[in-house]
C-alpha cells in the first residue's frame, strides 16, 4: 500500500492505495467518483477519460500512485454552482449523447481537443476524438457539439 | 443553451414535432449516473466468473481448494454445487414443435460447448480478490472435436452437443404457394430459366458483436423481504419472469431494476447466465453480490449477432420484372439457444421480399449449432440480413440487365397508390411512398452528377474508382401483435402497458413498461402526454425500468417503444381525460356531453364555465364531492396490443471511393431519406438514424467476430474488434418523408433499426459498383482493404486467364 495525495475536482484527498490500483479504480471505488466509467480493458474506448493537470488521460491507463501530487478533474468537477461547462451544455444542445455511457470521457476529451486546437476542422475533430468510442450517436452530433463550442469561442474571441 | 432559452425558443405550438432537448441529459453530462456498476450496497460481495478457455470439452475435475484459501474469498461455486439449483436458461421462441436444444446451464456442470462459458464462480470481498482467486481455480478439460463452420455443422458430425446426435436445431419454412399468398417459386424459377433471368448468389452475413458501451453488470440484494436485482438489461420484466420460472422463486418476491443502462442494441435483450449466478451467489451467501464483466468477457460471452449463410435464387423476366425469390438460409445459433436465438432468422422471413411485388417466394431456414458463443438479437435482428440479400440481388439483376439500379427497383416496387398492400410473405403494409423518398434522396445525393463523375473516372482509368450504392428498404417494426407472435410459437405477447397519474398538485406521472436505455423515452413520452393532457412538458415525469414501479411491461427492442409503448401511454391518458370529465361535469353541474376538453381544461360549451384537469385531480384527491359511486381517482392504466406491425421505409445512397491499388474503400458521401411516419422529436429521430447508420456501415466495412480453428475468439477485445471511431465515419445527410401509419393513433412507425437495416447493402453495393467493371462479382463483408484488394486481384487473374 502507498499513501497518495491527489486533488480531485477541487478537493484534496489523501489515501492508502494498493500499488496496482488503476486511477479509475481509485476514483470510482475509493473516492466515489462513479461519474467516470469503465468501458473496456484495453485502453480503446476512452470512457474513463479525465484530466490530469488539465490534460486528458485515460484513467484506466495509469496507476493511482502516478497521480500522487497531481490534480485530477472528472466529469463531476466541470460544472460550477449549477452552471454547466460550455462543452456539457453543447452536448445537451446538440443531442450528442443517447445512452450517455461514453459521454463523460467524450466530454473530457473534447475539452482537451479544443485546448490544443481552438478552431479545428471537422476532420481534426474526428481524428482528435479517435480514442473515444461511442456506439449510439454515429458521432455526428458529438462533432457538432465540439463545433458549437469552438464556434462560440471564436465568435466571442475568448480563448478556451 | 440553458433550459430557459429552450423554453423561449419552443414555447408555442404542440409539443409533438418539436426538437426538444432531452430531459435525460442533465444527469448523464454531469456524471450523476446510476449505471449498475456505480451502485453499492453495504456488505456487498464481488463475483468473478471463471470461464472455459476451450471451445468444446468434458470437465473431468474442478479443484477449488487453492481459490477458497485465497485472501478475501467467501465462496467458490462450481457446476457441481449449483447443478440442482440453476435450472436451464430459457429459449422463449421454439420455432418448431420438434426444435432440438441442449440443456443450457448458467455454470457448466460436466461439458463446455464454447470458449467463454462459465465453469466456476468466485465470491470475494473485493473484485480484485475475486480476480486473484479466479487464477487459482483448476479445471481439467478433456477435449472434444470442435465444430465451427456452418456448412460442416449442418452436414453432420462432429456435434456441438454430442448428446443431440445432430447440429440441426430446427428447420422452418415459409412457402407462398402453401400459405396462399403467392405462386410456387420453383415454377417461377423454371419459367425464368426458360425465358428470363435467374440470379443465384450466396452471401455471408458475418458474425457481429453488439458492443454496447456499458459492460453488463448485476447487483443482487437478498436482504429484506424481496430479492432486489439491479441489472444492465433492456428487459427487466423478462428478467423478473424468468428468474421466477427458472429458479422457482415466487415472482412476487423479485424486484428487478434496470437503472441507467448504457446501450443495448439487442445485446441486452437476454436473460443471462451471469444474472442467474449472481442471484444464486447472493442467496448462497445471504449477502448482496455484484458482478461486472470486463470488456473482454463481454465480447466473448455476451451474445453475438448475424452469422448466417444465405443461398439465394432470384427469378425475373427479361424486362426486369422480378417474379420469384427462393431463400435457403443456414443460421448459426452458436452453442446454445438464448432468449430468442432461434427466432432471429424467422424475423427476416417476412422481409426478403422487401418493397417489391414478387409472385412466388419460399424461405427455408435451418438453424445450426456450433461451438461458438450463442447468437441472438442484434440491431435489426433478421431484417438487416433479409434486406442485404434482396438489395444485393437487385443490384446484381440491374448489372446483369445493364439497367440503372434505381430505375429497376422502381419497376418492381409497390407504388404509393397501391397501399395498403398484401405481400407475398403474408404481411399487409399500411402506407408508404417509395417514389417520394427516392426522389428526395437522389436530389440530396446529386445522383446524376455522381454518375457522370463515375463515368469520367472510369474512362480515365483513375486508380481511385467511384461507386454508387443504392439501398431501398422497409422493415416490420412495432413488435408485435400478440396473436401473430402466438402463431409463430413465441411464448410471450407483444403488448405494452402504461399508467398515467395526475398528482394532487397537477404534476403528471407517466409509468411506461417500455424500458429505455438511451432512446429518450422520458423526453418523447413527456411531449406526447403534454399535448394529450394539455399540461406543461416540464410537468410530466416519466418512470420506467423498475418492476416495483412499472409492474407490467414488455420492454424495449424491435423498434416497438413508440408504436406500442407510447400508444399505451396515449390510451391511458385518454382514460384519464374521461374519468376527469365525469368529475368536471359533476362539479360544473353540466352534462359530460356538453364538456369540451382542450389545453388541459374542461369548458362547458357556449359558456365561460370551466375547470382545469389538475382541479379535477385535486377534487378526486379530496374525495369530498364526487358523483355517487365514483372512485376517488382519475388515474388510469392501459395495455395496448398493436393490430399490425408498422412499416417504415427509406432510400439510402452511398458514394464509395475504392482505391484499386490498395483496396481501401472509403465512404465519401451518404444520403438517406427515411419515412418513419409522424415524428415526435426530430432531434431524437435523427440521432437514432445516425447511430443506426454507423452500425450498419460498420458491418459492411469494419466489424467481424473471428474464431480460430480451435474455437477461440481472436477478435476478443476492442483492440481486435473494430468498432468504428469518429475518424472512420463521415457526416451523414439525412432527411425524411412522411407517410402516416394508418394502424396506430399517433401515425408513427419506429426508427430504432432503420439506419442499420438499410446501410449495409448500400455500402457493399457501392463498393461493387466501383469495381464491377474490373470483373469483380462479389466482396465478402467486412469490405476491408485486404478483402477488396484480393477480390480485385482475383478478377484480374480470372480475366487474364479467360
Amino acid at each position: 500500500m502507498t499513501r497518495i495525495s491527489v486533488k480531485i475536482d477541487g478537493v484534496a484527498y489523501s489515501d492508502e492505495v494498493e500499488n496496482r490500483t488503476l486511477l479509475v479504480q481509485y476514483l470510482r471505488e475509493q473516492v466515489g467518483k462513479t461519474g467516470t466509467v469503465i468501458g473496456c480493458d484495453t485502453t480503446n474506448c476512452g470512457a474513463c477519460t479525465v484530466h490530469l493537470d488539465g490534460r486528458s488521460v485515460k484513467s484506466c491507463t495509469m496507476l493511482a500512485v502516478q497521480a500522487d501530487g497531481h490534480e485530477v478533474t472528472t466529469i463531476e468537477g466541470l460544472a460550477h454552482d449549477g452552471v454547466l461547462h460550455p462543452m456539457q451544455a453543447a452536448f445537451h444542445e446538440s443531442h450528442a449523447l443517447q445512452c450517455g455511457f461514453c459521454t463523460p470521457g467524450m466530454i473530457m476529451s473534447s475539452i482537451d481537443l479544443l485546448n490544443d486546437n481552438a478552431n479545428p476542422s471537422e476532420t481534426e475533430i474526428r481524428e482528435g476524438l479517435e480514442g473515444n468510442l461511442c456506439r449510439c450517436t454515429g458521432y455526428q452530433n458529438i462533432v457538432r457539439a465540439v463545433q458549437l463550442v469552438a464556434g462560440a469561442s471564436a465568435s466571442t474571441g475568448a480563448s478556451s | 443553451m440553458t433550459a430557459v432559452d429552450e423554453r423561449t425558443a419552443e414555447a408555442a405550438g404542440p409539443e409533438v414535432g418539436k426538437a426538444r432537448r432531452r430531459k435525460e441529459d442533465q444527469r448523464l453530462i454531469t456524471g450523476r449516473t446510476r449505471f449498475t456498476d456505480n451502485l453499492s450496497v453495504s456488505g456487498m460481495l464481488h463475483l468473478g466468473m471463471v470461464r472455459s478457455p476451450v471451445a468444446h470439452a468434458r470437465i473431468t475435475a474442478v479443484d477449488t481448494g487453492a481459490a477458497k484459501a485465497s485472501p478475501g474469498v467467501v465462496a467458490v461455486l462450481t457446476g457441481a454445487d449449483l447443478a440442482d439449483k440453476q435450472g436451464s436458461l430459457p429459449c422463449a421462441w421454439p420455432i418448431t414443435d420438434d426444435q432440438k436444444a441442449p440443456n443450457h446451464p448458467a455454470v457448466a456442470v460436466d461439458h463446455v460447448a464454447f470458449a467463454g462459458e462459465v465453469v466456476a464462480v468466485v465470491v470475494a470481498r473485493s473484485a480484485r480478490e475475486a480476480r486473484d482467486a479466479m487464477e487459482l481455480v483448476d479445471v481439467d478439460y478433456e477435449g472434444l472435436p470442435v465444430v465451427l463452420d456452418l456448412e460442416t455443422a449442418a452436414a453432420g458430425a462432429p456435434y456441438a452437443h454430442p448428446e443431440l446426435g445432430t447440429n440441426v436445431s430446427a428447420t422452418w419454412v415459409y412457402d407462398s404457394a402453401q400459405a396462399g399468398t403467392g405462386t410456387d417459386v420453383d415454377e417461377e424459377i423454371a419459367k425464368a430459366r426458360e425465358d428470363g433471368v435467374v440470379i443465384e448468389r450466396t452471401f455471408r452475413q458475418q458474425r457481429l458483436i453488439p458492443a454496447f458501451m456499458e459492460p453488463r453488470s448485476i447487483l443482487v440484494d437478498p436482504t429484506g423481504e424481496q430479492l432486489t436485482v439491479w441489472t444492465s438489461t433492456q428487459v427487466p420484466h423478462f428478467v423478473r419472469i424468468f428468474l421466477a420460472l427458472v429458479l422457482g422463486i415466487p415472482e412476487s418476491k423479485i424486484r428487478v431494476i434496470a437503472p441507467d443502462v448504457g446501450g443495448g442494441f439487442g445485446g441486452k435483450l437476454q436473460f443471462t447466465p451471469e444474472e442467474v449466478l449472481t442471484v444464486l451467489a447472493a442467496r448462497h451467501t445471504g449477502k448482496p453480490c455484484k458482478y461486472t464483466e470486463t470488456r473482454s468477457e463481454s465480447l466473448v460471452s455476451g451474445h453475438h449477432g448475424r452469422d448466417q449463410l444465405q443461398r439465394l435464387t432470384l427469378a425475373a423476366t427479361k424486362d426486369g420484372t422480378v417474379t420469384g425469390l427462393k431463400v435457403d438460409l443456414l443460421a448459426n445459433m452458436g452453442a446454445y439457444l438464448g432468449l430468442v436465438t432461434s427466432g432471429i432468422p424467422v424475423l427476416g422471413a417476412f422481409m426478403y421480399n422487401s418493397i417489391y411485388k414478387l409472385a412466388g417466394y419460399r424461405f427455408t431456414d435451418t438453424n445450426v449449432f456450433t461451438n461458438t458463443t450463442w447468437t441472438d438479437a442484434y440491431r435489426g435482428a433478421g431484417r438487416p440480413e433479409a434486406t442485404f440479400a434482396i438489395e444485393r440481388l437487385m443490384d446484381e439483376l440491374a448489372a446483369e440487365l445493364g439497367r440503372d439500379p434505381i430505375e429497376l427497383r422502381e419497376q418492381n416496387w409497390i407504388k404509393h397508390e397501391e397501399f395498403p398492400f398484401s405481400t407475398v410473405a403474408g404481411l399487409t403494409y399500411d402506407s408508404g411512398n417509395y417514389e417520394a423518398a427516392t426522389a428526395r434522396a437522389k436530389e440530396l445525393f446529386g445522383y446524376d452528377e455522381l454518375r457522370a463523375e463515375q463515368k469520367r473516372r472510369r474512362d480515365s482509368g483513375d486508380p481511385v474508382q467511384l461507386g454508387i450504392g443504392v439501398s431501398t428498404f422497409t422493415e416490420m417494426c412495432g413488435l408485435a401483435p400478440s396473436r401473430v407472435l402466438g402463431a409463430l410459437k413465441y411464448v410471450g405477447g407483444g403488448w405494452e402497458h402504461a399508467s398515467v397519474r395526475v398528482l394532487p398538485t397537477g404534476k403528471v406521472e407517466v409509468v411506461t413498461g417500455s424500458s429505455a436505455h438511451g432512446q429518450g423515452h422520458e423526453t418523447a413520452w413527456s411531449q406526447i402526454v403534454a399535448d394529450r393532457l394539455g399540461v406543461a412538458f416540464e410537468d410530466v415525469e416519466v418512470l420506467h425500468g423498475d418492476t416495483a414501479i412499472s409492474a407490467r411491461g414488455l420492454d424495449t427492442y424491435g423498434s416497438r417503444s413508440l408504436t406500442v409503448g407510447a400508444m399505451a401511454v396515449v390510451k391511458a391518458a385518454d382514460k384519464v381525460i374521461e374519468k376527469a370529465r365525469t368529475i368536471a361535469a359533476h362539479l360544473l353541474e353540466a352534462s359530460a356531453d356538453d364538456l369540451e376538453f382542450a389545453g388541459g381544461r374542461f369548458t362547458v360549451k357556449g359558456t365561460d364555465k370551466g375547470m382545469a384537469l389538475g382541479e379535477t385531480a385535486f377534487a378526486a384527491f379530496q374525495g369530498h364531492n364526487l358523483p355517487d359511486g365514483f372512485e376517488p381517482s382519475i388515474d388510469a392504466d392501459a395495455t395496448y396490443d398493436p393490430v399490425n406491425f408498422s412499416f417504415p421505409h427509406g432510400t439510402h445512397l452511398a458514394a464509395m471511393e475504392v482505391d484499386t491499388e490498395t483496396g481501401a474503400a472509403t465512404l465519401r458521401k451518404y444520403v438517406c431519406v427515411d419515412d418513419v411516419g409522424n415524428v415526435v422529436n426530430p432531434l431524437i429521430v435523427e440521432g437514432q438514424v445516425h447511430g443506426g447508420l454507423a452500425q450498419g456501415i460498420a458491418q459492411a466495412l469494419f466489424e467481424e467476430a473471428v474464431y480460430d480453428e480451435n474455437g477461440t475468439l481472436v477478435s476478443g477485445s476492442f483492440v481486435d474488434y473494430l468498432v468504428p471511431s469518429a475518424a472512420d465515419l463521415p457526416s451523414f445527410i439525412t432527411d425524411r418523408t412522411v407517410s402516416v401509419s394508418t394502424t396506430n393513433d399517433l401515425g408513427v412507425k419506429g426508427v430504432g433499426e432503420a439506419g442499420t437495416i438499410a446501410s449495409t447493402p448500400a455500402i457493399v453495393n457501392g463498393v461493387l459498383d466501383a469495381i464491377r467493371h474490373l470483373g469483380v462479382e462479389d466482396v465478402v463483408m467486412p469490405c476491408a482493404p485486404q478483402t477488396v484488394w484480393r477480390a480485385i486481384q482475383a478478377a484480374f487473374t480470372k480475366g487474364g486467364a479467360a
